[in-house]
């Protein structure tokens, strides 16, 4: 803990740090996070071409960031995350083959990666989207990019961050998925919503 | 003709640079009334990350969002404006160069190759959209990065007249609620109706850039906005979909006229980083930015 904040660090080594979390927790993080999106994932699952970096124990983000290449070194002007649930088809996969061990993106994800996270004991966190310079003002430094051919958004990019966050969790090691449990309520109240809002039309 | 062109890739430049850095007026007042409303504690804790967001981005003079979009013009042409194929070429060079600087994220991809082209320019984009106004010597712009996210609930569908509104009413509810909670709400919901899907669509995202706050000036539609705006946030969407009473933003509907066979419906959702900018531009190359106080951020 520093200033009352719960701080996790990557690489994971030991996954009972992930164990103690439950959805709802928020947390921040240091140490090594990497990003990931659509066209990475479709490289490692489909066309099965392992990254080009060891993603043991790191964390994954869904993001595509805007970087600038200032010499030999590239700034982060804004990087916030992207909708996850895309990367819902190749999500379990991705985790068994790559060994990440915090997701960090937006909007939440299905069934098949809460599965995946309660096997392989691993956490799904949501940033706040649309915070792209609060996630800028996290990071340390830019690392490196690898497969830069996928363009800006999809590329690899290797960051080194500080108090990364907030981040929400909202799938526990248990396979405890906020998201799914919201998304459920929703489509229950919306049977009532749209019966009420239908009354309310007066036809001319 | 240089000099003209260079003036106005200079103003076109610091237009997209501001819209993609500062939240115009209408959307910080809104954003500040729904901090306030809203009661969820993630919800509360959520707005102030947002907020420290909003503020970050002015002192870096950095894009609110990565996600900067793809661009959507709406141009204006005053018809005695004097330079009127000059501002379209100027567009394109300005978003190019908004790019390079890194205002902008490179988003274009080309569906066919599947490459990003890098500058933001591709097949028939930047999107742009011209009108031609009668008896003035200015030109309005009017700039809009529809972000991937925000733009993913975006739907058309033709429906028969004996369901007409309350077919409407369904589409919509059903719409924001799959695909209202990843799209980074809190969200404004655009409603388009019309003879046609592309018309109405193209409606849809009219009502989307209608100022924050306004109502259509026909009472059935005025009234049908508010109690949807209301409807809507009873889904308990939330912000960022984690639950809460204040997911939508607000509802705006627009219309023509439609067939005696086709109700068609358009929906647009923007997110709650909404980024439009307005400004017009003036026969002697000054200009006035009418979205946003405090001026363009050169």
């Amino acid at each position: 803990m520093s200033n009352g904040k719960k701080i996790i660090y990557t690489p994971v080594k030991d996954d009972s740090v992930l164990e103690e979390l439950r959805v709802g927790d928020v947390i921040y993080l240091t140490g090594i996070v990497v990003t990931a999106r659509d066209e990475a994932h479709k490289r490692v699952i489909e066309e099965n071409i392992p990254p080009p970096i060891d993603l043991k124990g790191l964390a994954l983000f869904h993001a595509g960031p805007i970087m600038v290449k200032t010499g030999d070194s590239w700034q982060c002007i804004a990087i916030g995350p992207t909708t996850s649930v895309r990367m819902e088809y190749y999500e379990d996969k991705f985790i068994e083959k790559t060994g990440i061990k915090i997701i960090i993106g937006k909007g939440g994800m299905g069934p098949r990666t809460a599965e995946a996270c309660r096997k392989h004991k691993v956490i799904y966190t949501i940033f706040p989207g649309g915070c792209g310079v609060l996630g800028a003002s996290r990071i340390v430094k830019v690392r490196g990019v690898e497969w830069p051919d996928l363009g800006m958004p999809e590329a690899l990019w290797i960051l080194e961050v500080k108090e990364f966050g907030p981040l929400i969790v909202t799938i526990d090691t248990r396979g405890e998925n906020l998201t799914e449990k919201t998304l459920e309520q929703i489509k229950i109240l919306k049977e009532k919503v749209r019966r009420e809002a239908v009354e309310k039309v007066q036809l001319h | 003709m240089e000099e003209t062109k260079s003036r106005l890739v200079q103003i076109l430049l610091s237009f997209i640079k501001t819209t993609a850095i500062k939240l115009p007026d209408d959307v910080l007042i809104k954003f500040r009334e729904l901090m306030s409303a809203e009661s969820s504690s993630y919800g509360k804790f959520i707005y102030e990350a947002m907020m420290e967001n909003i503020n970050l981005a002015l002192i870096r003079n950095a894009p609110v969002c990565q996600d900067t979009g793809i661009l959507e013009f709406f141009v204006k042409l005053g018809e005695n404006f004097p330079y009127k194929s000059l501002l379209l070429s100027a567009i394109k060079d300005a978003t190019i160069e908004a790019t390079k600087k890194g205002y902008l994220r490179p988003n274009v991809v080309d569906p066919v190759t599947g490459k990003n082209t890098g500058n933001n320019t591709g097949p028939k984009l930047p999107w742009i959209e011209v009108e031609l106004e009668p008896n003035v010597d200015y030109a309005d712009v009017v700039l809009y990065l529809a972000g991937g996210g925000s733009s993913r609930p975006g739907r058309a569908i033709v429906i028969d007249p004996a369901k007409g509104w309350r077919g409407l009413v369904e589409f919509v509810v059903d719409t924001i609620a799959e695909y209202g909670p990843p799209a980074c709400p809190p969200i404004v919901v655009g409603i388009g109706v019309g003879p046609t899907a592309e018309i109405a669509a193209s409606l849809s995202k009219k009502a989307l850039l209608r100022p924050l706050g306004s109502r259509s000036s026909e009472p059935f539609i005025a009234k049908l906005e508010e109690s949807l705006e209301k409807d809507l946030n009873k889904l308990n969407i939330g912000p960022q979909g984690l639950g809460g009473s204040t997911g939508v933003i607000a509802v705006h509907i627009e219309y023509a006229g439609r067939h005696p066979a086709t109700f068609a419906v358009g929906v647009s959702t923007a997110c709650w980083a909404l980024r439009k900018g307005w400004i017009r531009i003036k026969s002697n190359l000054s200009y006035e930015l009418l979205s946003h106080s405090g001026g363009l951020i050169e």
